[in-house]
């Protein structure tokens, strides 16, 4: 069993988007300040902390969930995923957020990362979703700029232009 | 907000973690998905000197259906019971609550046995649990038990759990040929805290109807025959008078009332093969 006292500076090792990162941290801290504070990684934001908002939603080990009611410690060893790495940095953005971009789904953009981090999982998952599908997914993030509906629609087309390349390229194999 | 300081366990195993809970009790929590705990720590409704880390226990992330029943381990996610290929057979009643709780990204990571062990009274699983009749298995350093969901639940996040026991194992009866099911709640929002749930289950026995939100705990009627039109009715509005509802912030103990009645009338209806 690995004991951490609480006020011991632990060093925390996990993957941020491919990369091994480590910073020290005590127990309490929650994973959504360790990637701000201790690995710098400002693109997750923190709204509520008690898990309702969705802000602060990455992906541990390609699962969204919230980083706010994760533990740091929790997350050693773990593979993470933030909007940082949603595309290279000198690249052409991923064809959600160009979607995102297309249909205006943001505008001051504090809930864009964690929305982002959710779609990307729930489209691995569930590649065919309905609109019902999608709101019920979204009912776990707050945004107060959009009203939902251009999020909702650039979800949708992302996933519709996913499925026609991929029919496309089925048919180029045959 | 943050959590106060605590000292952090990882158990690699379940006999580690009743191990420290023997020596710590009620001064420790078991730390599994933590999407209720974590919330508690973050507004220091709780200060527990220590965490127990339980969700690395692979031996403890296991769903599946064995002697008539679909057992879950502490450490399986809601998400891995959700996304069961074989569940809306298994066990439709949790399969049509599923979506009810919380939202896709809290049960991603939110335990099952979780829910169960924190005992929010307007809690769906455990609502489910008992309209089913299931059992949790608990353990402490030298031996295990196993109860009915009836006896486990014992008030407003209190539970018959030892601070000694960990609750191991949660175990849903396998829907039988026959059996008839309905889950339905009412929130202010969709993910919201339901301030009224209800879940109702026909089957040979007869029928039971499940009430969350209202009382300290989720509350059973059951009924050997089911009852119809005005006798429908009068039972309803008995059993809705018993749970004593009260009032607070979200609604009136009138309108919870009201919503027993209405729910409850909803989900029995559709679990009748002949509604009146």
């Amino acid at each position: 069993m690995k004991t951490i006292n609480r006020d011991t500076l632990h060093t925390v090792r996990l993957h941020l988007n491919g990369t091994a990162r480590s910073a020290p941290c005590t127990p309490r801290m929650l994973l959504s300040d360790f990637l701000r504070d201790g690995l710098g990684a400002t693109g997750t934001h923190v709204g509520c902390e008690h898990g309702v908002c969705g802000a602060c939603t990455v992906q541990i080990d390609g699962v969204a969930s919230r980083s706010c009611m994760t533990l740091a410690v929790q997350a050693e060893g773990r593979d993470i995923a933030t909007v940082e790495g949603l595309c290279d940095p000198d690249g052409p953005m991923s064809d959600l957020q160009e979607a995102f971009k297309r249909h205006h789904a943001l505008q001051c953009g504090f809930c864009t990362a964690g929305i982002l981090m959710s779609c990307d999982d729930y489209l691995r998952r569930r590649p065919d979703p309905n609109e019902a599908d999608v709101r019920d997914m979204l009912s776990g993030h707050l945004c107060r700029c959009t009203g939902y509906t251009p999020i909702v629609q650039a979800v949708l087309e992302t996933a519709a232009l996913r499925r026609a390349h991929a029919s496309a390229d089925a048919l180029t194999e045959d | 907000m943050k959590p106060a300081a605590f000292d952090y366990m990882r158990a690699e195993t379940a006999d580690e973690a009743v191990e420290q809970l023997r020596s710590l009790g009620t001064d420790a929590r078991i730390l599994a998905g933590g999407q209720s705990l974590m919330a508690v720590l973050n507004m220091r409704l709780a200060q527990p000197s220590a965490l127990i880390d339980i969700s690395r226990i692979t031996d403890l992330a296991y769903v599946r259906a064995e002697r008539g029943m679909l057992a879950v381990g502490a450490a399986a996610t809601q998400g891995s019971v959700e996304w069961r290929k074989t569940l809306a057979q298994e066990v439709p009643l949790l399969a049509q609550a599923f979506p009810l709780i919380s939202h896709f990204q809290i049960r991603n990571r939110g335990t099952v046995c979780g829910s169960v062990a924190h005992a929010d009274p307007s809690a769906e699983i455990p609502l489910v649990l008992l309209a089913l009749g299931g059992e949790v298995v608990l353990r402490n350093a030298s031996k295990r038990r196993t109860l009915p969901a009836a006896d486990f639940f014992q008030g407003m996040l209190m539970t018959a759990r030892a601070p000694d026991e960990l609750l191991e194992e949660v175990r849903f009866p396998l829907a039988a040929a026959g059996q008839r099911s309905a889950f339905t709640e009412f929130s202010a929002r969709h993910g919201d805290f339901a301030i009224v749930s209800v879940a109702a289950v026909a089957d040979a026995s007869g029928v039971r109807l499940a009430v969350g939100g209202v009382a300290d705990r989720p509350r059973l009627a059951h009924w050997p025959a089911a009852p119809r039109g005005a006798e429908l009715e009068g039972a309803l509005n008995d059993f809705a008078w018993e749970l004593e509802a009260q009032e607070d912030a979200h609604a009136s103990a009138t309108f919870r009332r009201h919503l027993v009645r209405r729910l409850g009338a909803q989900v029995l209806r559709q679990v009748m093969e002949n509604p009146a």
